[in-house]
């Protein structure tokens, strides 16, 4: 059976820096071969954790490769939990590839896939799921605004003030729990609790919603905004995304993936990540392949968070043919209509005019909608748990007086549940520590 | 052999709440059975409280109840004043508790265990194992006797090598008066199981004569007693009050003052005792800005004078505990029959043992009470019925029984103590019990009689009496769905609802707080025949509904990760991926379900995906 796990546990080695020139290049190394390594290329492991100059060989000839300063890391206390070594190389594609090739004949080695490194940090506890996920955000980062909120998530922003909810929650559940489980002790008093439950659960409600309601902005963030070119056929969209992605305001970071029905441009607006879609010309048809085209456009507009209706000037807009998100109807074509007067935005992608003003109102849609507040929920797993939390606290608070503790208990707990799905925690001791910190229990 | 030697199916090794309850079932699925102990005439003795149930602890002797064990019926038969705790709160939080008459209660215990059929009391004290091709095949006593069985269970309480403190005074005992197990500690050492120490204490018991009653507030007992066991009619017991009073300021300042010589503080001690059941010196220190601490005083028998002064631990020095039961309100010409003290003991880790109490290191060794340690004699009850079942199970060749955290607070205890051991004696609450608003004291024969029934230790009486409640309940429950009304219909007797035309089934109806049954029964006279239990028991069902429809999920979701079995021989350091911190907890444990691995502490989803992927491709393999 195939598994998407690993199933060895060998030694992985990636350039940690970016593929271009630059001074310094640095290989990372990590595994139990990772000192094995060392021993084959520069003839044995520095004393650890400090920097040392070797000259590094290629194991099978002796042949100097490169004078290099080199880290031996011995775990567990390293990023990946494992041990690791460090080449610090000098700058240049000769070299580099020169020491990856002797890596990789290293017994054990081989190159890492994407991510492998943070899947061993998380792996071996060092790092939480949210973290984890942070540092392939990073990874991922296109653009300015997506590399700062993956820092923060990194950072542990969200698994902090998560953390801190669920503190708050399981002092709520402690008090409950200690309300059921000890009645029968002089410590604990009841009388008034749930006032008191009811009002500092109603400040944690307030605070997870008041998180939640931030318009989806760290998830869009993370995907981009979308902005899907519809229009009939011959309207003018590939022409316009051809022009767009040209421009020099628009940084294409991506080269489009053809796929039978959209076509994706992925790019940089002042700093903010959007996602051009050019789709299926929508028109009434009797062809299957087409109609199927034109359905997959239909969900495509209705999950974007921008429609360009192109409409050449001179033709009326087919309003009813496009819905689904908030729409900027877009004349195309004008130089071919000189004489007509435009409307709104007009544009020519020929001669280029009109396309500035077009992607300021993008780029002006975009700032809107992602904002430069920070987001705190980028993953739809976090929001999911937290919007979890929050129905189990709004059940809790709005419960008549009198409802039954041990359900308000349950609310609460579950609640907290959900608050710990977050960081992948969860344990009725911590509340019992709690308990019996704050009650002398034991009659 | 120079000795005589007898053959059993299952030995048991102790005469305590644990030992019993493990005879007493093992004897009830069919093995002949042996119950060691000292002496017959302590089996039943209550060392510490003389109390039965409570809060979490009630759950446990029903559903000890619910598998025809003993302890419910005898506590019936003994108890002087019962309360139903969180009568105010919910039923899935109700607790029935009572104090129970010392000589009573061992009188009863005796009584059931000599009507036990397949029951022999050996008095004698085990001292070591007889082990034959790595099981366990039997128990050498000190007076050279060798007993054969199939399998053992061992029920010591606090005797593995017991040592009590009062003050600086040492005593090895494992309990007052009698003497320490020290042989058998050393088997369970020479057999490599890991061992540790726990502490417990007792206060000092008074005499009642010398008590001021008539300046104390006096708690009584229910009006309408609730018994522990469903086969209890009603109890007829005179029921009696306690008094209560508290600590003041002078109490306090007297422990401060001695504190240094109190051996938790001394240094004389070192092990762990239980944060819920503090010493009065603990309290003084971590508290002691509450102004006095609650003592109840509870006689522990009809005709005894001995009171239990429940609240105030001890194990200061002798004169200075007269001193602080001087300082007390009612207590000041009180005379002291015997002092309180610490014991210390050693324990067994948990984890040595799987799910059915059987150790992992040793097969055909059972154990069972606070040699698990845990604390109190509902905690013992539950684990050695689950032992005894078990240890006759293997002895007859039948496969064990596991019972899991959605079924019983007993498999929430079992599960608890064998997936993260334990850092001081283990007490049950109902919230240890994620599925709490299930399981509850009202239908704990309906969780477990049938599954006692089809284990084999369930007797006819109790499966009889189960299935004549469980018709009348299905009747009433089915008569409650057939019976509905409409917002007219319901506001032309009295009852206000939404307006919205929707007919609202009597079951509905029996959700709203402001409508019980004697409502209804005005409503529809068909309703007013079910007995008060049943009827109160539909109500739970209605005002539970919508959190029980839940739990279901959860629960299926539970059991989803507890099918998953973990082969008992999987090798954790062999699994690629998983870090080594990850390899020694999972192989601290050895858990039995991938859902157990789930709940040892720390383990990562990361390493639940790598060991779910193994299981499924070892189960692959093996089907291959």
């Amino acid at each position: 059976m195939a598994s998407p796990l690993p199933t060895r546990d060998d030694t992985i080695f990636a350039p940690a820096s970016g593929l271009g020139r630059a001074a310094v290049a640095l290989v990372r190394i990590s595994g139990p071969a990772a000192g094995t390594a060392l021993d084959a290329l520069a003839g044995g492991r520095p004393e650890p954790r400090r920097l040392s100059l070797r000259p590094l060989r290629d194991p099978a000839t002796q042949a100097v490769l490169d004078q290099a300063v080199i880290v031996w890391l011995p775990g567990p206390g390293t990023a990946t939990g494992e041990d690791m070594a460090e080449l610090h190389l000098h700058g240049g594609v000769a070299v580099r590839t020169a020491i990856l090739r002797a890596l990789s004949r290293v017994p054990g080695c081989r190159p890492a896939e994407a991510g492998a490194f943070s899947r061993r940090a998380f792996l071996n506890g060092r790092i939480d799921l949210t973290e984890a996920e942070g540092i392939a955000d990073l990874i991922d980062a296109e653009t300015e605004a997506q590399r700062v909120q993956a820092l923060r998530q990194l950072d542990g922003a969200l698994g902090r003030q998560v953390a801190a909810w669920r503190e708050t929650g399981i002092e709520l559940l402690a008090q409950a729990e200690a309300a059921l489980d000890f009645s029968d002790e002089g410590d604990v008093d009841d009388d008034g609790l749930d006032a008191i439950l009811n009002q500092k659960a109603r400040n944690l409600h307030d605070a997870i919603r008041a998180a939640l309601a931030d318009g989806q902005r760290g998830e869009r963030l993370r995907e981009g905004f979308c902005v899907v070119l519809a229009g009939a056929p011959n309207a003018g969209k590939s022409t316009l995304l051809n022009a767009l992605s040209g421009r020099d305001a628009a940084i294409v970071s991506e080269i489009p993936g053809t796929t039978r029905d959209a076509i994706e441009v992925r790019c940089d607006l002042g700093g903010l990540p959007v996602v051009l879609v050019d789709t299926a010309g929508l028109r009434e048809t009797e062809d299957r392949i087409e109609a199927e085209g034109v359905n997959r456009t239909r969900r495509r507009m209705e999950s974007a968070d921008l429609i360009l209706h192109l409409v050449p000037m001179g033709d009326r807009p087919d309003r009813q043919a496009v819905s689904g998100a908030p729409t900027l109807v877009v004349q195309t074509k004008a130089d071919l209509a000189a004489g007509v007067e435009p409307q709104g935005l007009a544009i020519s992608a020929v001669t280029g005019a009109g396309l500035d003003a077009l992607l300021d109102a993008i780029q002006a849609a975009a700032e809107a909608s992602l904002g430069h507040g920070d987001a705190l929920i980028t993953r739809e797993r976090h929001r999911e748990a937290l919007t979890r939390a929050a129905q189990h606290l709004e059940r809790l608070i709005t419960a008549p007086s009198g409802f039954p503790p041990e359900l308000l208990a349950e609310d609460l707990r579950l609640a907290v549940r959900a608050l710990g799905e977050v960081g992948g925690h969860v344990g009725v001791e911590e509340m019992l520590d709690r308990l019996f910190a704050g009650f002398c229990i034991g009659k | 052999m120079s000795f005589s030697s007898s053959s059993y199916d299952v030995i048991v090794v102790g005469g305590g709440h644990a030992g019993v309850e493990a005879a007493a079932a093992a004897a009830r699925v069919g093995a002949r059975t042996a119950l060691v102990t000292h002496r017959a005439a302590t089996i039943g003795a209550m060392s510490c409280n003389p109390a039965i149930g409570g809060l979490g602890k009630g759950h446990l002797v029903r559903e000890v109840d619910a598998l025809d064990g003993l302890m419910g019926r005898v506590a019936d038969a003994a108890g002087i004043q019962f309360r139903l705790l969180n009568r105010r709160k919910g039923p899935a939080v109700r607790g029935p508790r009572t104090q129970a008459d010392r000589a009573l209660y061992a009188a009863a215990m005796q009584r059931a265990v000599a009507e036990t059929p397949g029951l022999t009391v050996i008095e004698g004290e085990a001292e070591d194992l007889v082990v034959a091709e790595g099981r366990v095949a039997g128990a050498i006593l000190t007076d050279g006797r060798t007993l054969t069985a199939a399998a053992v269970v061992i029920t010591t309480g606090t005797f593995l090598r017991g040592l009590i403190h009062i003050g600086e005074r040492q005593i090895p005992a494992g309990r007052v008066g009698e003497g320490p197990a020290v042989g058998l500690a050393q088997t369970l050492d020479r057999h490599g199981f890991r061992l540790g120490r726990l502490k417990t204490g007792t206060p000092a018991r008074l005499d009642g004569r010398t008590i001021d009653w008539a300046s104390l507030e006096m708690q009584h007992a229910d009006e309408d007693p609730v018994p522990f066991s469903t086969l209890t009619e009603r109890i007829t017991t005179p029921q009696i009050a306690c008094g209560i009073t508290r600590t003041t300021q002078a109490t306090h300042d007297l422990i401060r003052a001695n504190l240094h010589r109190s051996p938790m503080y001394s240094g004389g001690i070192s092990s762990r005792g239980p944060r819920y059941c503090p010493s009065i010196e603990d309290k003084v220190v971590r508290f002691g800005d509450r102004e006095g601490h609650q003592i109840f005083l509870e006689p522990e028998g009809l005709d005894d004078p001995t009171v239990y002064p429940n609240g105030i631990s001890t194990a200061l020095p002798e004169e200075v505990q007269a001193g602080i039961i001087a300082s007390i309100p009612g207590l000041e010409r009180t005379r002291i029959l015997r002092p309180g003290y610490a014991i210390e003991y050693d324990y067994v880790d948990p984890r040595e043992l799987d799910a059915t109490l059987q150790t992992k290191r040793l097969p055909g060794l059972f154990l069972a009470g606070q040699i698990n340690g845990t604390t109190g004699y509902e905690e013992a009850a539950g684990q050695g019925l689950v032992a005894g079942l078990n240890a006759a199970r293997l002895a007859g060749g039948s496969e064990l029984a596991v019972f899991d955290r959605a079924e019983s607070y007993l498999g929430v205890m079992i599960d608890d103590l064998v997936t993260h051991g334990v850092s001081e004696p283990y007490r049950m609450f109902t919230s240890r019990s994620e599925y709490r608003l299930s399981l509850r004291v009202d239908n704990a024969d309906e969780r477990l009689t049938p599954r006692g029934a089809t284990l084999g230790c369930v007797g006819a009486a109790r499966a009889t009496h189960f299935a004549t409640s469980q018709t009348a309940l299905a009747e009433s429950r089915a008569r409650l769905d057939s019976l509905s009304l409409t917002p007219n219909e319901a506001a032309a007797h009295g009852l206000a609802l939404n307006r919205d035309g929707l007919r609202r089934s009597a079951f509905q109806l029996l959700s709203y707080p402001e409508i019980g049954w004697e409502r209804l029964s005005a409503i529809w006279p068909e309703l007013a025949s079910a007995s008060p239990r049943v009827a109160e028991r539909l109500r739970t069902d209605a005002t539970y509904a919508v959190y029980l429809d839940r739990q279901q999920a959860d629960i299926a979701a539970f059991r989803r990760d507890e099918a998953v079995r973990l082969p008992p021989s999987l090798d954790y350091w062999s699994i690629a991926g998983l870090s080594n911190e990850m390899r020694a907890k999972l192989d601290g444990v050895r858990p039995g379900t991938l859902g157990q691995a789930a709940r040892i502490e720390g383990v990562t989803p990361a390493a639940l995906t790598l060991l779910a992927a193994h299981a499924r491709r070892s189960r692959t393999s093996v089907t291959a």
